[in-house]
């Protein structure tokens, strides 16, 4: 059996989005608590959505990744640094929140 | 905008009861989370930090008075008390104390969701909890009252129990609850038959707001609403309480007088010890109190009834 080591897992991701979002004012949702995350929305140079998790929850990268390229197809956001600290949060939760995170960012 | 849409305060996190307690647009928060303050400590156990390390520090306005908040969000970590968390609410005690008059605060109001220290960071946070109540007791002693709001579904318990008992004037709604051990650290340490910790009603007889309003341990009771708690800060602004030696005598002699309410020994009691103690220190229908709504229950202050006497 693979054996997972204790501590967080860090997770990157970089998307080219077309997008851009420009000057805005760091936008958080969400609180660190069980099955809950906070995202981060941060302006960042350059024409990329970066997404970086740190979470509890070790060895569901390709979850990760999918939601991720989910919610990168969902908003095609460009110039955007997007921070996750997630405590066990499922996918759709994980979703919603990022959902919730750019809804507040557009006017 | 409809008056008549009631906003739970303990449903909100700590963000929001900042920004619907405080004026519109007035808030302005020092260490926001994009500067990333969060606690060195967590990640070493495989926990995730946040980015505010569990408390909003900054100032606003109150009824157009300018004041300096901090906020604990309860759902990080019960509220616990870091190194990094507890600094925050130092530094911003500090910075009351010593801002030049242009910016000093009418108050500082303290917004406390938490189970005290949060014992993954043992001794730091134990020494930032010693740190919060000297940095309080020097704002109060610099003038500057500081009220303590209580209305969270972690309670406030532990270091930052004793904390809020160092402030000029504590707010709590019925759902609300104070003390220093919680519920299971009671039950831990005194057996199942002392206390039961699932017991709900005997939890809220015992640390409840509706207790601690009776028993004098608060200074407001509200309701579970934060126009409610927003009214009752705005009250509390200009009420501050000396911080002197007959004021700690007295209080000594308070609480000296209602230990002697109660017989030592359990088995002289019949029923609980809460309803018990309402009734001696003479509220009249005692028993009724865990059903009684909050005005119902402000209505029958004994002060009240010995009004209309």
């Amino acid at each position: 059996m693979k054996q997972i080591p204790a501590g967080l897992e860090a997770l990157d991701y970089r998307f080219a989005g077309k997008t851009q979002l420009g000057a805005f004012a760091p936008v958080l949702v969400g609180v660190v608590g069980s099955g809950n995350l906070e995202v981060l929305l941060e302006p960042a140079a350059g024409h990329h959505c970066e997404i970086h998790i740190e979470t509890s929850a070790r060895g569901f990268g390709a979850i990760w990744q999918a939601v991720a390229s989910d919610f990168h197809r969902r908003h095609d956001l460009a110039g955007v640094r997007v921070s996750i600290n997630d405590m066990g949060a499922t996918p759709a939760v994980v979703s919603l929140r990022l959902d919730q995170a750019v809804s507040e960012l557009l006017p | 905008m409809s008056q008549n849409i009631r906003l739970s305060y303990a449903e909100c996190s700590a963000r929001e009861r900042v920004s619907h307690l405080l004026d519109p647009g007035s808030w302005h928060e020092w260490l926001p989370p994009s500067e990333r303050v969060s606690s060195p400590h967590l990640a070493q156990l495989g926990v995730p930090a946040a980015f505010d390390d569990g408390v909003v520090i900054g100032r606003a306005r109150l009824a157009g008075r300018p004041v300096f908040i901090a906020a604990q969000e309860g759902e990080f970590m019960g509220g616990g008390v870091g190194e990094v968390h507890g600094a925050k609410l130092v530094g911003l005690l500090k910075r009351a104390r010593l801002a030049p008059p242009t910016e000093r605060p009418d108050a500082v109001l303290l917004l406390a969701e938490s189970g005290g220290v949060r014992l993954h960071e043992a001794n730091a946070g134990l020494i930032a909890v010693s740190e919060v109540m000297r940095a309080l007791l020097d704002v109060r002693a610099a003038g500057i009252p500081v009220l303590v709001l209580i209305g969270g579904s972690n309670g406030c318990f532990g270091g930052m129990g004793i904390v809020a008992r160092c402030a000029d004037h504590i707010v709590m709604s019925d759902l609300g609850r104070l003390a220093m051990s919680g519920p299971e650290v009671i039950e831990a340490t005194y057996g199942v038959d002392e206390y039961d910790s699932r017991d709900r009603a005997l939890v809220w007889r015992t640390s409840g707001g509706k207790h601690r309003w009776l028993s004098g341990d608060c200074d407001s009771l509200v309701e579970d609403d934060v126009a409610a708690f927003r009214r009752a800060a705005i009250a509390a602004l200009d009420r501050p309480k000396p911080l002197d030696l007959p004021s700690l005598q007295a209080e000594h002699q308070l609480l000296s007088a209602r230990l002697k309410l109660l017989p030592e020994a359990k088995h002289e009691i019949e029923g609980d010890e809460a309803t018990l103690l309402w009734s001696r220190l003479g509220y009249a229908d005692a028993a009724r109190v865990p059903e009684l709504d909050v005005p119902t229950l402000l209505a029958m202050h004994p002060q009240a009834l010995s009004q209309g006497a």
